[in-house]
């Protein structure tokens, strides 16, 4: 997998009075997916789009859209496979598959 | 009843890159949670300290997309209670026109231990807001410390498992029961293995006249030593074996909500976890006689009560 960059943190002069945080949700900046070991894999053709796995995500890394999963989304997924176990057996659209399998790929 | 559907299109107020471990049950139950806001209501959030306020909020990001303020361990109710007197006042005068919702969101040491005085006296002067509290069971974020949400028998750093203590000697504090001695209009206990259940409730809280209080069960597969795919599994066994009823209490009056079609012996919920593996052992078996006597008497305390309802 590729390293991630983490943006840096400010100068003091440019921290706003009580060290507010101004911008909303900015932590998605912050890519916690070099966490992962093992990467859900999701089947479009099998999913149901029941979005179980969806609700169950402990790191909103799962997207949906009108009612539909549309993609997950590796830059904050950290590979903890609440989503692989909550997708109902009959469907068992995801599977956990360990990085390594990706590293010569993605370099 | 809300869809899923439906709701997966309502805002995501936690956004991702927070620093919950992966599989914390925490982010599960706020997502939830946040899920039954409508569009057109704005929230504050008061966070108490605890693994949610630190990881969430580690400077410079934040992971809120609403109003947020963190005060102390001990006073998350007292500082949004003040928020919301003076929202209140605020509208009267007319300077301040959105509506707004205001809900706390506390671990148990936040909650149960150490903010459990704000708390009762914010619940009791009748602040019109929501406390939330993500029960895991422990000090987490510290280092697994035993709380007085700790179950009788686990293991924790405090609590340890040596030669003669056999894990936590004392059973849980009944927060739930606590808080509905308030005499509030709403009081419910959640898990996110049930969202449907979790976000009826929750919308319930948002609209009652007065304050309303949550407890959500919320694994931790660090302290609770599980595997990290398993947090809404564990939710169910929770809610399977009546170890956590969901049920709520409506201005005085009981209801269970969700009855497990089998009531699963409380080993089912002990034997998947790590910080009960010492119970097996036969010298501690009668920990879990003891802990079963505990889960029995309450939900039939509990069916009884409902049914008179
Ligand atoms: S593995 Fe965990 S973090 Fe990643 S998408 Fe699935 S539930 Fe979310
Ligand atoms: S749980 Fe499985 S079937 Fe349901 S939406 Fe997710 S991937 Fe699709």
């Amino acid at each position: 997998m590729k390293s991630v960059t983490k943006p840096q943190a400010p100068g003091w002069k440019s921290i706003p009075m009580g060290g507010v945080i101004t911008e909303p949700g900015n932590s998605e900046k912050y890519e916690t997916g070099d966490w992962r070991t093992m990467r859900p894999v999701w089947s479009a053709k099998k999913c149901i789009n029941c979005l179980l796995c969806w609700v169950s995500c402990p790191d909103a890394a799962i997207v949906a859209k009108d009612g539909k999963i549309v993609s997950f989304d590796y830059k904050h997924c950290k590979g903890c496979g609440i989503c692989a176990r909550e997708c109902p057996p009959k469907v068992k659209a995801i599977t956990m598959v360990n990085e390594t399998e990706f590293e010569e790929q993605e370099g | 009843m809300p869809t899923l559907k439906e709701i997966s299109g309502r805002p995501e107020i936690l956004a991702p890159g927070h620093r919950m471990c992966a599989g914390c049950g925490a982010p599960v139950v706020v997502r939830q949670i946040m899920k039954a806001l409508r569009e057109d209501e704005h929230v504050v959030v008061g966070n108490a300290t605890g693994c949610l306020e630190v990881s969430t909020t580690i400077y410079p990001f934040t992971s809120w997309r609403c109003s947020w303020i963190h005060n102390a361990f001990e006073n998350a109710a007292a500082t949004l209670s003040g928020v919301e007197a003076a929202y209140r006042s605020l509208k009267r005068q007319g300077k301040v026109k959105a509506e707004f919702k205001f809900i706390a969101f506390g671990g148990d040491g936040g909650t149960y231990d150490i903010g459990l005085q704000s708390l009762s006296g914010a619940m009791e002067r009748g602040h019109k807001m929501v406390y939330v509290c993500y029960d895991n069971g422990a000090y987490m974020n510290t280092g697994i410390q035993r709380s007085s949400a700790t179950p009788l028998g686990a293991d924790t750093t405090t609590s340890p498992v040596g030669k003669v203590i056999p894990g936590k000697t004392r059973p849980r504090k009944d927060l739930t029961e606590i808080m509905a001695a308030h005499n509030i209009p709403y009081v419910a206990q959640v898990a996110p293995s049930h969202w449907n259940d979790l976000v009826t409730k929750v919308r319930k809280a948002l609209d009652a006249d007065g304050p309303a209080f949550i407890n959500a069960l919320a694994p931790c597969p660090r302290g609770w030593r599980y595997d990290s795919a398993d947090t809404i599994e564990m939710c169910r066994l929770a809610v399977e074996t009546c170890f956590w009823p969901l049920y709520e209490v409506v201005d005085g009056k009981v209801k269970v909500t969700v009855k497990p079609r089998e009531k699963k012996p409380v080993r089912a919920f002990l034997e998947a976890q790590g910080r009960f593996k010492h119970l097996f052992e036969p010298q501690n078996e009668r920990i879990i006689d003891e802990i079963q006597a505990i889960v029995d008497a309450k939900w039939a305390n509990l069916l009884a009560r409902s049914e008179q309802a």
